[in-house]
Order: structure tokens, then C-alpha cells, then sequence
């Protein structure tokens, strides 16, 4: 019965898939034992702006309200435990729930993220149809690019394109928050990198497509090369990309938190870097696992897609 | 690049790949190397050097950088920063390579329950991208030289681990490996003399890509405010010191992006030929 089969396989990796997110939530709750010295003291001091020795009194409510006054076990149950309930800890520096300080910043990422996703697939393929196999200059001039673009760090495309687009042509707001035209120059500084990236994968599986057996046969049928191009060879040389397609979301994020702070626009980039300088490690905690969480979910969709996809996989 | 090649050329019998494509990436890291050993040698300035009657001026032949808010040389201040630079990146790359040898070879050698449970950590580790396990970690120790190192080695382990585990499962189908069993060789013997330098060197091609996308990384994290602090000239700093200027003097931060740019481009071209040689004499 292959369709049990395929049930049983998606069930397994879904059932991996939340292990690993388990094991991922352990590393940051045992990661938050290893900040220096006593924990209230240290959230106290944070708050008072000043180091300094706090009473067994004064430190007591705050032991009480974050749990350290439990044992270790029972906090590290309530914390995984209240993870499947939707509850990421408490800021060691707003005193509310992690969920509230992130809530409202991911839709901005998540926006920005998604949008960069599709703007780097379309630049990848727009550049790999029209440079890959067309003549020596051509096809250098296009893997080129790919090479200088894959290897730019975030916060320089960025500052470069601030600086050209916004702060000399005046074509877009410097600080553009989250209106759409001042959403064009981030979403850029993160597609042109990644797009360099996913070109140079697809190029290497688009020339190797070509030689394949059927595109000769579709061209002795009479098939015009823009249509072997599109309808047979694209089709084949995506696959190894979408497959790091999931890599490249973790990619994305990353870039995210600079490009975000580059141009100042809301999110989590901002709310993070706030969160690691005011050593908020419950909120940086909280960002990191929602941040595990969508990696590993595209992951297990790529792959159950994939199996789905190509039939040669589904009986593995 | 090969648009650009030159034909080979002999030196002393040796068959040296002269291309414009490997020449001037070359030149370029060393270079480097000599702001980081002597950087007196490039700059007749002093990096803290204040005039306050030249701040914030654009580059200029007297200025190739231009000059910063306390009328510093830019291009000075790059020159003396590569030494702490250059230390960041192979101290990280140092740890990763340490610790994804370490794993590596554990799961490769030893197979069974030991590579599944190095299998399942790295798959762990693989949900973090760098740069948030990074900002994780400098949140708990607070920001530092070390910390960023540390962050950035742990940050970029797991990538090099599964690729020391997947060399070391292939050398270890040799015929070599084999025959210097069956002449009696102890097992320690064939590891240290042969499984590792024929596992280890496909990877130094990866090693030199690694020392570049470390210093990307931690200059990334100082960016943020979060790594070298100013007023140290490290190539970060530079950048974090800078973007208070981003509207008004752009050569701050631009300036000192293109050279981290033109490091992180120069190893990969040149870890990319090393990795086409080596390949080349493994056949």
C-alpha cells in the first residue's frame, strides 16, 4: 500500500521534526544556566542600571517570579512544557510574556523574509535563463555575477544601496518603516545575495539538464529553445535549489536582523539586538526557538514535497 | 575566469597556473597579511592620529579612505585594523575546524550509535542559523573579542562537521586504507598516516572559505554594535563607529565594507582553485 507507506514516512519525520525542536528548546533553556553569577542579581542590576549587592528580600520576589526558586527539573518541565502552549518565558527586562515583546515585530520579518524569498528565486531564474549556454561571454558574464553576488555580506548591499537609492537618487525614504516603497530597498539587500547563491546551484544543474537525452528529443520534435528552456530544462535544474531553499530561510533570517537594522525598519532584528544588549536572554531565547521552529518546519515540508514530487523517493 | 587566462607558465620545472583570476585574489590577501604583520609598511599615518581640522572629508588621493568624525585616515585605520580582523577570523575558524574534526571523526571512525548521536546534534545544531546562535551566546557572556570568537567557531561547526564525517566515510572505503590494514599497520598508525591527511585535504580548500565567512560574520555582529567595540580600528568597529555617518559620509562605512568584501571574494576565488588543484592531483 503505497499511500500507508507515504502516511507512515510523514508521520516519522513529523514526529523527528519535534524531537529536534525539543532538543533545540533544551540548548536554550540549559543556555540561559550559563549566564554569569546569580540570575536575579542580574536582572536587577539590569533594571537599575548599576551593579550592586540586593538583600535576600529584594531578591527573593524576583526568584519567585521567574521560577529560579524551584528546582532545576521543575523549571526545565514548566519551560518545554509551556513551549507546547505557546508560552516562550518571561522578559528578564519588560516583566511580560516573551510571546507579547515578539508578537507584533514578526509580521514585518515574516513579510520581508517572504517577499525576499520570491524576489532571490526570480532574479536566480531571470539570470540562468538568460545568461546559462548562451555563447562564452554571455555565460561568464552571468556565473560572475553570481560569484560577486553570492559573497556580499548583508549589512554592504544594504549600505550601499541606502546610500545610492535613498541618500543620493532620493528614489526611496531613507527610513522607510514598513510602507511598501521603503520595504524595496531591504527586501533587495537580501534577495541579491541569495539570489547570487540559488543562480550558481541552478546554473550547474541547468547545464547538466541540457544535455540530458529528452532535450534533444524535444528539440528533433521542433521545440523552440526559449520553450526546451522553460518548460524542460527549468523544471529539472530548480530541484537541488528548492531543496536549500529551507537553508536559505535560516540564511534569510540571519540577514534579516542586519538588514533591519541597517535601514531601522520594525521587526524582530530590532526587538533582538535591543534584547542582547539589555542581556534579555529569555527574549533572545524566545526569537531563536520561533526562529528553529520555521526552519524546521519548511524543512519538513521541502521534504515530505519533495517525496511527493518525485516518486523514485517514496520508497525510501 | 577563464575568459581571462594566460597561458601556464614554467617556473623551475613546476607547472604554475598563472590566471588574472588567481593573481590578483593573491595579491590581494597578501596584502592583507602585510597590514596585519607590519602596517607601517602601507600607511605613512598614524591611526589615532586626531585633526580636527580635516574631519569627515571624502576620499581623496591624500585621503584614499577619506578622514573620519576626529579627522583620523580612514584608510590608515583599515590598514592597522586587519591584524585583529585577520585574528578573529582564524581563531574562529580554528574552533570550528576543532570541534568538527573532533565530531567528524568520532561519527565517521567509530559508526553505529556514536555517528547517530553525533547525527542527531548536528541536525540540533542545524535549526540555529550563525549568526542568532552567535547573538544567543553574546547575550548570556556579553559582548567581547573572545565571545565573538567563540560564537562565531560554535556558530560554524556543525556545517564543517558533517563534511569531515562525510571525507572521512569515503577515505575510509580506500584501497590504501585496506591494504595498510591487511600489512598489519595498527589501526591508530592507518588513521594518523593515512585517513587523515587524505580526509583532511579536500578540506583546506573549505578552511580558506572559512577564514573569510568568519570575518563576514564577526564583522556582521560588530555591525550591530555587538562585537570589537570602537574606537579600535578592527574592520567591525570601523563599521559600527560608521553608521552614525551612513547619510552624510558614506566612505565610513562604505570603504571598509569593500575591503571586507574583497577578502570574503578573494578566498572564496582562491579557495575555489585550491580545491580544482588538489582535486586535480588527488586523481
Amino acid at each position: 500500500m503505497p499511500t500507508m507507506r507515504t502516511a507512515r514516512r510523514v508521520v516519522i519525520k513529523v514526529v523527528t521534526a519535534i524531537a529536534v525542536l525539543i532538543a533545540a528548546a533544551s540548548v536554550t533553556f540549559f543556555a540561559q544556566l550559563l549566564v554569569p553569577g546569580d540570575r536575579a542579581t542580574a536582572i536587577l542590576n539590569q533594571q537599575n542600571g548599576r551593579a550592586q549587592q540586593w538583600t535576600p528580600a529584594q531578591l527573593a520576589p524576583v526568584d519567585h517570579k521567574f521560577g529560579f526558586d524551584r528546582p532545576l527539573i521543575v523549571q526545565y518541565l514548566d519551560y518545554v512544557g509551556g513551549l507546547f502552549r505557546g508560552n516562550l518565558g518571561t522578559s528578564y527586562t519588560q516583566y511580560k510574556p516573551v510571546t507579547q515583546v515578539i508578537g507584533a515585530e514578526l509580521a514585518p520579518s515574516l513579510i520581508l523574509t517572504v517577499v525576499a524569498l520570491i524576489a532571490a528565486w526570480v532574479l536566480a531564474l531571470a539570470v540562468t535563463l538568460l545568461t546559462a549556454r548562451r555563447g562564452r561571454f554571455l555565460a561568464a558574464l552571468g556565473s560572475t555575477w553570481e560569484a560577486l553576488t553570492a559573497s556580499l555580506p548583508a549589512y554592504w548591499v544594504g549600505v550601499v544601496l541606502l546610500v545610492v537609492f535613498a541618500v543620493e537618487l532620493r528614489i526611496f525614504p531613507v527610513i522607510g518603516g514598513t510602507s511598501p516603497m521603503g520595504t524595496v530597498l531591504p527586501v533587495l539587500t537580501l534577495a541579491i545575495p541569495l539570489a547570487g547563491f540559488l543562480g550558481q546551484v541552478t546554473r550547474d544543474e541547468f547545464g547538466k539538464v541540457l544535455d540530458q537525452p529528452f532535450i534533444t528529443t524535444a528539440r528533433t520534435r521542433g521545440m523552440r529553445e526559449t520553450a526546451v528552456r522553460l518548460k524542460h530544462a527549468l523544471r529539472h535544474s530548480v530541484v537541488p535549489a528548492i531543496t536549500l531553499s529551507g537553508w536559505a530561510l535560516g540564511a534569510l533570517v540571519s540577514g534579516a536582523v542586519i538588514t533591519e537594522n541597517v535601514f531601522g525598519r520594525p521587526g524582530i532584528g530590532q526587538v533582538l539586538v535591543t534584547a542582547v544588549n539589555t542581556r534579555d536572554v529569555p527574549t533572545v531565547s524566545g526569537i531563536v526557538l520561533v526562529v528553529a521552529a520555521v526552519y524546521v518546519a519548511a524543512n519538513l515540508l521541502v521534504d515530505v514535497a519533495y517525496g511527493l514530487v518525485d516518486p523514485r523517493l517514496r520508497t525510501a | 575566469m577563464s575568459a581571462l587566462a594566460i597561458p601556464r607558465g614554467h617556473v623551475r620545472g613546476i607547472r604554475i597556473p598563472v590566471r588574472i583570476g588567481t593573481a590578483v585574489p593573491l595579491l590581494f590577501v597578501l596584502l592583507v597579511a602585510v597590514a596585519a604583520v607590519a602596517p607601517g609598511l602601507l600607511t605613512d599615518h598614524s591611526p589615532t592620529a586626531i585633526d580636527i581640522q580635516h574631519t569627515l572629508l571624502p576620499p581623496s588621493l591624500s585621503h584614499l579612505f577619506g578622514t573620519d568624525d576626529a579627522g583620523r585616515d580612514q584608510f590608515t585605520r583599515v590598514v592597522y585594523g586587519a591584524r585583529e580582523s585577520l585574528g578573529i577570523g582564524l581563531g574562529a575558524t580554528g574552533l570550528a575546524m576543532s570541534i568538527a574534526i573532533a565530531l567528524g571523526f568520532a561519527a565517521g571512525l567509530a559508526g553505529g550509535l556514536v555517528d547517530t548521536a553525533i547525527g542527531r546534534i548536528l541536525e540540533v545544531a542545524f535549526a540555529f542559523p550563525v549568526l542568532l546562535l552567535a547573538l544567543l551566546l553574546i547575550a548570556i557572556r556579553g559582548p567581547s573579542v573572545t565571545t565573538e570568537i567563540v560564537a562565531v567557531g560554535i556558530g560554524s561547526a556543525p556545517g564543517y562537521a558533517r563534511m569531515v564525517r562525510g571525507q572521512v566515510l569515503q577515505v575510509r572505503q580506500a584501497g590504501y586504507i585496506e591494504a595498510a590494514g591487511a600489512l598489519g599497520h595498527s589501526r591508530w598508525a592507518v588513521v594518523r598516516r593515512h585517513l587523515f591527511p587524505n580526509a583532511m585535504r579536500p578540506l583546506v580548500a573549505m578552511i580558506t572559505l572559512g577564514i573569510g565567512q568568519s570575518i563576514v560574520w564577526a564583522s556582521g555582529l560588530a555591525f550591530l554594535g555587538l562585537g570589537v567595540a570602537p574606537p579600535s580600528p578592527e574592520w567591525g568597529a570601523l563599521l559600527d563607529s560608521g553608521r552614525l555617518y551612513i547619510t552624510t559620509s558614506w566612505w565610513l562605512e562604505i570603504m571598509p565594507g569593500l575591503v571586507i568584501v574583497g577578502v570574503a571574494l578573494s578566498v572564496t576565488s582562491l579557495g575555489r582553485t585550491l580545491q580544482h588543484e588538489l582535486e586535480g592531483a588527488a586523481r
